[in-house]
């Protein structure tokens, strides 16, 4: 197991090195503005006196690094600074208290939240759905339902997520008033509802979503069954079904796992489109409105967050993908 | 009880399978023998569908939006197959080679790029109106009928402020698809001869480049052209026509990453060729080894990779358009353009063609895509193909 | 061994087999008769696009994916497996006809333990129950003189070395005591010492348990061990058929003879270097290392105008990596390489043109050693124009020259690209692309190795016609002592990074050796039916191979 856990090890301090990194990158994205934060808050006509005051209060007027750090450090502990667009600034200046309700953190908690939401409902049905025709295109290749698959999750691929939103839209929603086309969610509301409500979203992103992993499980099972030791399986007699869960399985559950992360981490720029078209309460929602106006904490922390969630998942199929290795598993 | 309906559905399909097979084992062909049961259920499902779309299309009235995919898919079919066989019997033998062994899926790709091509360049002159010329009549219904709210002047209707829909659609393929193209182009010279670079010099360079695109690409990349479009916005500030500039820098250098990625793993395979240790032991130049040795032999993959970075640079500039901080106004482009249209949607009952309008937008850039997809699924099978 | 006294166990008549290249197909094997009778073994041997392996699988009832049986019959035991039903096909399979790859290593799961595959398929078949399998897997294991045979099986196959793997192999395909054996060239991907090792046992076990087998390969004198009869193919035809014996002796076919022919090519003696003579290529206790590992320990050996060096030894005996020190391409960590008693620089960057001229390079896969997208013309005409500074006409002179010499037609040849060569011909290009260069030395990196027996001898030739027209010094790395005992004046045989021995061909060719030439130069099969059966005789099965590299 000795060089098992040292590879993981190693990924895992990689991965965070890489956030760390990100993190870098972000902050200093952000410090590329032009002025600074207190003069976009502000705008051009403010007075000298209220943007000094400002940049005291938000401690624009301490150097990068140190400003970095105390962000990091905020961030670290939960606290991803005040949002301009609640706090009122008129207010702010001179009185240094930030009232609850501006700061990031709890603006973004509720809508992470509705966010997992989405993403859960659309993995539950993408997952088994995709997997299950991605293994069953591999097993029928070049059949006419290879191909229809093949034309079918390209076309799916290629379109914008809004495209095949408005079209679920018109199908599901006002041709047919199945579904709600809009997904005004809020706290307290049952699951049922809440999953009716999500339910079109949802779709949409498994339109995407199943596509890609469609194609990535298909590909990944042709290569395996392509093995010399699938031939060999055969060629000893084992009946298909046995050669399948015998010899493909037990080697086909890295690729899987792989392609199932990767799509996951997919999931996350493709939930920001949706969400607008929806007008679904979650993270990326937020994200836009806030790049609209100009948010800047508010850009950063839902960036930050979005970096970290797809550095994780890309490091989960990482690792996963080593562990399920049997030649790193049984080392010599 | 819908899941019970669900599993009886099911259930009648695997019997159905069942029947067919049973029935053509009688016929004692090989074939039905050897059959398994899915497969036979496969064939029932196909069968079941195949009914389904001939009923609803002759006999269900309502739909509509159905007929003319149909419609569509057909008309579809036809072209591609015409312009196959138009191929195949005009040109020089080189091309018409390539069309004979051509599925039809690439010749509709190639056909479409086409059209899209000489919409974009001659978009001046097909265009009934200027792209951002605004009439008196707003909001004018597509269709051309004056009795429902048409206006033969504007088949496809006005928008809210009376600009021509049909110029906007049309415009829009010369600004939404030159701009991804320029952006495309951008990216593929920057990551390009990054890529190049890297593999051929290797050492401290390569595990530099290596690393910061390592870094860059841990970002999503929508998520990060967001970040960044903020902060160009403010230094766009009131020049609006600036803001296209700077999203068409940031998108090709957050793409190059990818190409990056791609030219260096490209020319890492045939930097390691043993004709590149040749020129390298004869004591050729750096130049003469990317420009001559190299670069021939990358060029397949590269134009395959440049279809499929062409979609995606194409479809993340939609999307910001779509979000409201990509193309910006006056120049007509399909993504606000389907923002702007979206409510329509819900005039389908009504009007099925004014509720086509957002999806004649957001279909103008599937369709696109999806065009230069098939194309480069046909490339790339056809040099793994030659491979074996 | 009367085999015809023996009933019949399997019969191909008029088998046609159908591969599909882009949406058409194409014949591999057009009809093919086949007999074998029970406990006898039949040599399947040919070129690579014989057909041999597809006829082989065919045997099984067996096609690839992408291709089909067109036409014929495969009566295997009175059962037609052409249009036998899938469940009839897998009854078979594996527990009466038994299939031993080429590549062990891939034909293992890496998932499950080399003894759990072992015992699926006898429990399968219902032949044994799971532990009964498991102690008849270790007792073939101990047949098959595998090192701890109570223990191996228990391992993951990547834990276990390649010739034991395919032992391993054969150990599964008898699990269930097949009545025939396809063995599809067991042996090509091994080392000769440990390929000796496996021939004996799959020799052993095959004779033991009296079971019937088709070997396929393209070594003439494995084939000579290991089969009763030998059939030849060529594209997909059959040549000829024959007895073991009557084959080697007196082949009737043109084509049969030509490859038996290969074999005799010898170059005539030369009369030993002045040993005060500068040598051209002189290497000084040269020691190298790829990042820590070090990979040459004090490698010393000279290479005199006019001469043929052989550098022998087996994969990781450090051949290659000598031959990267002399080029440049990995500067020694220590020690010198001299050319005409001028010390060169170690990087071959830091070379002078002319040093770079001197010095040429031939490779093992003309595939990748041409620039695919590059004419012979400009693959030729390159360091013509580089070094000699010739353009244009005079430019275009010379590269037809240099094509005449290499003995294709300037002509026909010019225009081409690499791909519409055949490999022989590649192979020449690039002999043409070194002589452009008008070197005075030529590295020759197994260049006889991928191609056909036939078409090898034709490079061998030409390169020695060139060496006596031009007074050529050449570095022949090479496994093959066939192209040794062809090619060399001195033989360098190298092991683990060192030089063992060396000296003149004669000399090396005779006894005494140092104990590893002598097991390398005994572990090569020899035309002789008989070989194997006389060195096991004479050596006993404990002292050839890999065990006997171990006690050294």
């Amino acid at each position: 197991m000795g060089s098992v856990t040292r590879i993981v090890l190693q990924r895992l301090a990689l991965g965070l090195l890489t956030l760390f990194v990100v993190s870098i990158v972000i902050f200093t994205a952000v410090n590329l503005l032009p002025g600074d934060f207190a003069q976009a808050i502000l705008g051009q006509g403010a007075t000298e006196e209220a943007v000094n005051a400002i940049r005291r209060d938000l401690g624009l007027d301490q150097p990068p690094v140190q400003r970095y750090l105390e962000w990091l450090g905020d961030a670290l502990q939960g606290d991803l600074g005040t949002s301009f667009a609640q706090a009122n600034f008129a207010n702010f200046v001179g009185s240094g208290t930030v009232s609850e309700l501006a700061s990031v953190t709890s603006q973004i908690a509720p809508r992470f939240a509705n966010t997992m939401f989405l993403a859960g409902v659309t993995a539950a049905i993408a997952v088994p759905l995709s997997l299950t025709l991605g293994i069953l295109a591999a097993l029928y290749r070049n059949s006419v339902f290879d191909k229809l698959a093949n034309i079918t999750t390209l076309t799916s691929i290629s379109s914008p997520e809004f495209f095949l939103a408005y079209i679920l839209i018109l199908f599901l929603a006002v041709l047919n008033p199945w579904l709600p086309s809009l997904s005004n969610i809020y706290a307290g509301m049952g699951f049922g509802e809440r999953l009716e409500k999500t339910l079109l979203p949802a779709l949409t992103l498994t339109l995407v979503v199943t596509a890609h992993m469609m194609r990535m499980t298909r590909a990944a099972i042709i290569n395996l069954l392509a093995s010399p030791y699938i031939e060999m399986a055969r060629l000893k007699g084992l009946s298909p079904m046995r050669v399948i869960v015998r010899h493909a399985l037990p080697n086909a559950l890295a690729p899987i796992i792989n392609v199932i992360a990767l799509n996951l981490a997919y999931l996350i720029t493709g939930v920001v489109v949706v969400e607008v078209v929806f007008v679904y309460p979650g993270i990326g929602q937020l994200f836009v409105d806030s790049v609209k106006i100009r948010d800047i904490p508010m850009v950063q922390a839902c960036c930050l967050i979005f970096a970290a969630a797809y550095i994780l998942l890309n490091l989960l199929a990482d690792i996963l993908s080593i562990v399920s290795n049997p030649r790193l598993r049984h080392p010599k | 009880m819908t899941l019970l309906w669900i599993i009886g559905g099911i259930v009648a399909l695997v019997a159905l399978g069942w029947v067919f097979r049973a029935a053509g084992r009688t016929t004692g062909n090989a074939t039905f023998r050897d059959m398994d049961l899915s497969t036979a259920f496969g064939y029932a499902v196909a069968l079941v569908a195949v009914v389904a779309g001939i009923y609803t299309y002759f006999l269900v009235e309502t739909a509509v939006f159905f007929r003319w995919a149909v419609q569509g898919f057909i008309i579809a079919a036809v072209a591609a197959f015409l312009f196959r066989l138009l191929g195949r019997h005009v040109g020089p033998d080189s091309t018409r080679k390539l069309f004979r062994a051509m599925p039809l899926t690439a010749s509709f790709g190639i056909l479409t790029i086409l059209i899209y091509a000489i919409l974009a360049i001659f978009a001046g002159l097909i265009a009934p109106h200027g792209q951002a010329e605004v009439f008196g009549t707003v909001n004018v219904l597509p269709g051309g009928d004056p009795a429902v709210g048409g206006d033969p002047a504007f088949p496809l209707g006005t928008d809210q402020i009376g600009r021509d829909l049909l110029s906007r659609l049309i415009y829009g393929a010369q600004n939404t698809v030159g701009i991804a193209f320029a952006t495309t182009l951008l990216a593929f010279l920057l990551g390009g001869s990054m890529g190049f670079l890297a593999a051929t010099l290797g050492g401290w360079l390569d595990n530099l480049l290596s690393r910061i695109v390592d870094v860059l690409m841990a970002i999503p990349s929508l998520i990060f052209a967001l970040l960044l479009m903020t902060i160009a916005s403010a230094w766009a500030g009131s020049h609006k026509e600036l803001l296209t500039v700077y999203m068409v820098i940031i998108i090709a250098v957050i793409d190059s990453t990818r190409v990056y990625r791609l030219a260096r793993a490209v020319g890492s395979n045939i930097v390691v060729m043993d004709y590149i240790e040749a020129a390298k032991l004869r004591g050729e130049g750096l130049g003469y080894l990317i420009f001559k040795e190299i670069l021939p032999n990358a060029t397949a993959p590269l134009l395959a990779e440049f279809g499929l970075r062409f979609c995606f640079v194409f479809l993340t500039i939609a999307s910001l358009s779509f979000l409201g901080v990509g193309i910006q106004p006056p120049l007509a482009d399909w993504g606000t353009m389907v923002r702007d249209l979206s409510q329509f949607i819900n005039f389908a009952a009504f009007s099925p063609l004014t509720a086509a309008l957002p999806l004649m937008a957001a279909g103008a850039i599937a369709l696109l895509t999806v065009a230069v997809n098939f194309v480069v699924d046909w490339m790339l099978h056809k040099s793994s193909g030659l491979k074996e | 061994m009367t085999t015809s006294a023996k009933p019949k166990l399997l019969t191909i008549r008029g088998l046609k087999i159908e591969g599909r290249s882009d949406e058409t197909w194409m014949p591999i094997v057009n009809g093919i008769d086949l007999d074998l009778h029970r406990g006898e073994v039949l040599g399947l041997i040919g070129e690579s696009g014989a057909g041999k392996s597809t006829v082989g699988l065919a045997a099984m009832g067996f096609t690839r994916d992408g291709c089909r049986i067109s036409d014929g019959s495969v009566n295997f035991d009175g059962i037609e497996l052409v249009d036998a039903s899938a469940d009839t096909k897998r009854g078979l399979l594996g527990k009466r006809i038994a299939y031993v790859a080429q590549s062990a290593a891939a034909s293992f799961n890496p998932a499950h333990k080399i003894i759990d595959q072992h015992t699926e398929g006898p429990v399968t078949h219902d032949v044994m129950s799971k532990s009964d399998s498991e102690a008849d897997a270790m007792k073939l294991y101990a047949k098959l003189r595998l090192p701890n045979p109570d223990e191996i099986g228990f391992r993951y196959p990547h834990q276990v070395s390649g010739g034991q793997l395919q032992r391993a192999m054969t150990a599964m395909a008898m699990s269930c005591r097949p009545d025939l054996i396809i063995f599809d060239e067991p042996t090509t991907a091994l080392d000769v010492t440990t390929q000796i090792e496996v021939l004996a046992a799959i020799r052993n076990i095959v004779e033991e348990f009296d079971t019937a087998a088709i070997y396929i390969t393209h070594d003439l004198a494995v084939v000579a061990q290991m089969a009763d009869r030998i059939k030849v193919l060529l594209k997909g035809d059959e040549v000829e058929e024959a007895d073991t014996r009557t084959m080697l002796s007196a082949p009737t076919e043109d084509y049969t003879r030509s490859l038996w022919a290969v074999r005799s090519f010898v170059r005539p003696e030369k009369p030993p270097a002045d040993p005060k003579a500068t040598p051209v290529v002189s290497i000084r206790n040269v020691t190298a290392a790829y990042g820590k590992v070090t990979v040459l320990h004090n490698v010393s050996f000279d290479i005199h105008a006019g001469r043929t060096v052989a550098v022998v030894g087996e994969s990781g005996s450090g051949k290659s990596t000598t031959a990267r020190c002399i080029t440049g391409l990995l500067p020694p960590r220590q020690g010198t390489i001299a050319f005409d008693g001028q010390e060169l620089p170690a990087d071959y960057r830091k070379r002078t043109k002319d040093q770079l001229r001197q010095i040429q390079m031939i490779y093992q896969m003309a595939d990748t050693a041409l620039n695919p997208k590059k004419s012979i013309g400009e693959i030729i005409g390159r360091p013509v124009q580089f070094y000699g500074g010739l353009r244009g006409a005079k430019k275009r002179a010379r590269v037809e020259e240099l094509l005449r010499e290499i003995e294709l037609e300037p002509k026909k040849f010019y225009h081409r690209l690499p791909s519409e060569l055949s490999g022989g011909q590649k192979q020449r290009v690039g002999i043409a692309r070194a002589l452009a260069a008008d070197p005075k030395f030529i590295i020759c990196d197994e260049v006889t190795s991928a191609l056909d027996q036939l078409v090898a001898e034709g490079i061998l030739k030409l390169l020695a016609r060139l060496q006596d027209d031009l007074g050529l010094s050449y570095m022949f790395i090479t496994h093959d002592l066939a192209t040794v005992r062809a090619i060399a004046d001195e033989v360098v045989v190298m092991k683990d990074g060192r030089v063992v021995e060396q000296g003149a061909k004669a000399e090396m060719f005779a006894p005494p050796h140092h104990p590893y030439t002598d097991l390398l130069l005994s572990s090569v099969p020899e035309m002789d039916p008989d070989w194997l059966s006389n060195l096991l005789a004479e050596r006993g099965a404990d002292n050839i191979g890999d065990a006997a590299v171990d006690k050294m």
